[in-house]
């Protein structure tokens, strides 16, 4: 068995694109790659969105998504040249030979059957397994995986699991047939960080016990870093570079290896709350129609002129409720919010346009809040000429001037949304609230859709326009690392409530809160050996009460 | 619901123009006899009370008696509605079962050409009036060939191979016509079904393009196709009227045309209030069906 178990030549995958108004034209996403795979070793694929990594990973199945087609190369499984197999063989090595744990687990399984019923499917139905030994071999692997009660839990349907459990049931899925190889796509992408931690370590664990090889997609290199053997760094469909994942990560060659190694070290000198504040969160209690539960419970924050508060939390802590009752959209039944001295409205309908200008908004998908038949200048010109009356010539130049503001610059003025990248996307978005000259600007979640080099930049940008705007953002994330680099003050969000709320010094330093621990020490770190650490910490903990 | 279409029905009988004592005696008869008979069959009564009256009988499942022959409505209609629904039920056999099947082969075959065969011949179908069709068939396969009988006179003691045998033409012509709207709503129900990203996971399973429809994209298309079958059936019992007619087929579709050339109007009624009640079940069992094919709404979290 010298071969290596996955053997990739010169690949090249290519697609064609429909751009609107103009005749298609194929486009090549990945111009020749070359890597190997030893059987039970890790390959880290990563990059930013668009690098190829997932075409290049499902290209170890043969599969191209969409109009997605491989269009050169060789791809060596098991010692035999998969793109020249037909439809018969292809079916014979997908599923049993590799499988695929997608990004979302919740959309990858098929909401009409029974997880145990799916799990076992593909096992069954090559015959590698009869019915009776792959569901015993799936009732092990969601014990393996650290699934609660796995030997009832496949008789659910995927609605009466959660992510991080759904997520642990597609990667027994893909063990269940015994493969050589499992693509992972992302698996960890869509979870919050506590649960993520979680996952990865059953991940990691379950290849280490059943010998299999993996490729392991993600664009986070310090989550590559804790599972992978080799990575493999892309870019523009290309190889940057390519090594073992001790090199990479403490000795990187490449400038683009570098940068992604070392974001997320933006240096932000924390001011000291600076009062009055200009929006102050007075004891509000909320919740949603017809629903008995307090989404929100007497939060009390505040937030400094010219200042940037985070409000850090997972998924259902209530953190985008909370942006939510500051702009009017849910008014609460307890507290009240006061802006600038004064109370406001609590429903936005009957807010005067003068607070509705002061108090501006950006999303995290800037795509979604664009209408995508105007330009970029009547995006940007829309909130002048509401708010200000300018128009035409007086109306252009200040939308130039903001364009310049967001390093962009006044050629953009005829594009369409389509037409720009994401982050570019983002920042027309921060164009659009500057152009109301507020005084608060609420950011929800605003980089969690964009690569990390993207966000960093988009990070920086606020930051800059901070000092120059005296703007003060209200940050919600549930990302630790932005708010590192951005916040003045944390708020620290767990259902519904602050758990944790001060300047950024002190609510990032010991003594912590449980929650807080949990959190802060579920962020990855970009080094090896981390994921042991943190598992080895907390067994200890535990088993020292 | 059904009392809402109840006043409905009542008001629109109202409004339709003519007089069931005018037609009854004819373009002669004298003034005083027309009173009379108007006083007779109760027509000077205010309209609210007769609708009281109407609805009271209604609830003690009483349909009234025809204004122009003076039998029991419910007795008359019911040989009818059997016919009907025997007629109906014969095209929902063939052509549900049909559409699916069409369905499922246009997505196997997807825009190669079973599937645009398939939907031509569909959409020609449906394009063309059905009274038409009905001719069409029964000029070439009636009279030209002879395998049927172009009159669909289906009499009581007849047996039951015979019935079939007479009802072969209206059947074939219904089936034409709500061939198409399932089969293309399976199409397309299962092919935006086919874009979830489950249908990738069981693609990079390995499976055949059969299973993976059979077991992976079906059940989950089943709620917007039960929808649309019923809405057929629906159709079948309500909108035979004119098959029935073209094929003097002794249903309620007639029998409703019938009446209304009479004006009589507690006859319309009658029938109004039955194809009101069908249609209204079918669409509550598509509803059930719906919520029993979901499993988020059969087992809760």
């Amino acid at each position: 068995m010298s071969d290596p178990l996955v053997r990739v030549r010169g690949l090249k995958i290519g697609a064609t694109i429909h751009p609107p108004g103009e005749p298609s034209q194929d486009v090549e996403i990945v111009k020749g790659v070359d890597f190997d795979l030893a059987r039970g070793k890790v390959l880290g694929l990563i990059g930013e969105s668009g690098a190829g990594k997932s075409t290049i990973g499902l290209s170890a199945m043969a599969y191209g998504r969409g109009g997605v087609r491989i269009t050169g190369g060789e791809v060596f499984v098991n010692g035999r040249d998969i793109l020249r197999l037909r439809e018969g063989g292809l079916r014979k090595l997908r599923g049993a030979e590799v499988t695929y744990v997608s990004q979302s687990a919740a959309a990858s399984f098929n909401p009409a059957r029974r997880i145990l019923a799916q799990v076992t499917e593909a096992a069954v139905l090559h015959g590698k397994f009869s019915r009776r030994e792959a569901e015993a071999r799936a009732v092990d692997l969601f014990r393996k995986l650290g699934l609660p009660d796995p030997e009832n839990i496949g008789q659910r349907y995927p609605h009466q699991v959660s992510g991080g459990q759904l997520q642990r049931c597609m990667t027994a899925l893909a063990l269940c047939p015994q493969p050589d190889l499992v693509i992972f796509d992302e698996p960890t992408t869509a979870l919050d960080v506590t649960t993520q931690i979680d996952v990865l370590k059953a991940i990691k664990d379950v290849i280490a016990l059943t010998g299999v090889a993996a490729i392991y997609i993600t664009h986070d290199l310090a989550v590559v870093a804790q599972i992978a053997d080799d990575i493999m760094v892309l870019r523009h469909g290309k190889t940057v570079e390519y090594g073992s994942t001790d090199q990479i990560i403490n000795t990187p060659r490449e400038d683009y290896t570098k940068a992604l190694v070392s974001v997320r070290e933006i240096d932000h000198q924390e001011q000291p709350p600076a009062p009055p504040p200009v929006l102050s969160v007075q004891g509000v209690s909320a919740q949603y129609r017809g629903m008995d539960r307090d989404v929100l419970s007497g939060i009390n924050v505040d937030l400094s002129p010219g200042q940037t508060l985070a409000i850090v939390g997972e998924s259902g802590s209530g953190k985008s409720t909370l942006a939510r009752v500051i702009t009017g959209l849910l008014p609460p039944y307890k507290g009240r919010v006061t802006f600038d001295g004064h109370d406001l409205t609590p429903d936005q309908r009957s807010r005067p346009r003068e607070d509705l200008r002061q108090l501006q908004m950006i999303y995290q998908m800037a795509d979604v809040a664009m209408n995508p038949r105007q330009t970029v200048e009547t995006i940007i010109g829309r909130p002048l000429e509401f708010y200000f009356g300018l128009k035409g010539a007086e109306r252009r130049k200040r939308v130039v001037a903001l364009l310049d503001q967001i390093e962009m610059g006044a050629k953009f003025l005829d594009r369409y949304p389509a037409e720009l990248s994401g982050g570019q996307k983002q920042r027309v978005c921060i164009a659009r609230a500057l152009a109301a000259d507020p005084k608060v600007i609420i950011c929800d979640e605003v980089t969690s859709a964009l690569d990390p080099l993207v966000a960093d930049g988009i990070l920086k940008l606020l930051l800059n326009l901070q000092k120059e705007a005296e703007v003060a953002y209200l940050f919600i994330t549930h990302d630790l690392a932005t708010v590192r680099a951005i916040a003045d003050s944390i708020a620290v969000m767990h259902r519904g409530k602050v758990v944790r709320y001060g300047p950024k010094s002190d609510v990032l330093s010991p003594p912590f809160d449980d929650y807080t621990d949990l959190l802060l020490s579920s962020v990855p770190e970009m080094r090896l050996g981390w994921l042991e650490d943190v598992i080895a910490h907390r067994r200890m903990e535990a088993g020292g009460e | 619901m059904l009392l809402m279409v109840s006043v409905l029905i009542f008001v629109g009988t109202q409004i339709l123009p003519g007089d069931v004592a005018q037609s009854i005696l004819g373009q002669s008869a004298t003034p005083q006899a027309l009173a009379n008979l108007r006083e007779e069959l109760g027509l000077n009564q205010p309209a609210y009370l007769r609708y009281v009256q109407w609805l009271g009988g209604l609830l003690q499942g009483d349909l009234g008696t025809s204004l122009t022959n003076g039998r029991d409505i419910g007795e008359a209609i019911g040989q009818r509605f059997g016919n009907t629904l025997f007629l109906a039920s014969c095209a929902a056999l063939i052509a549900v079962p049909l559409a699916i099947l069409l369905g499922l082969i246009s997505v196997l075959y997807r825009n190669r050409w079973p599937d645009k065969l398939i939907s031509i011949i569909a959409l020609a179908s449906i394009s063309v009036p059905e009274f038409l069709i009905g001719y069409i068939l029964m000029f070439y396969i009636g009279v030209q060939l002879g395998w049927a009988p172009s009159v669909s006179m289906v009499t009581e003691g007849m047996p039951f191979f015979a019935r079939l045998h007479a009802i072969a033409l209206p059947v074939a012509v219904l089936v034409l016509v709500v061939l198409a709207h399932m089969m293309r709503m399976t199409r397309a129900a299962i092919l935006n079904v086919m874009q979830s990203p489950y249908i990738e996971t069981a693609e990079l399973k390995g499976l055949g393009m059969f299973r993976i429809i059979r077991k992976h994209a079906f059940p989950n298309a089943i709620a917007p196709v039960v929808n649309v079958v019923m809405l057929n059936l629906a159709y079948l019992v309500v909108g035979v009227v004119v098959v029935e007619v073209v094929f003097v087929y002794p249903g309620m579709g007639q029998f409703l045309v019938d009446h209304v050339a009479k004006r009589d109007v507690p006859v319309v009624q009658a029938c109004g209030l039955i194809f009101a009640s069908v249609y209204i079940l079918l669409n509550m069992i598509a509803d059930i069906v719906s919520i029993m094919a979901n499993p988020r709404l059969r087992h809760p979290k």
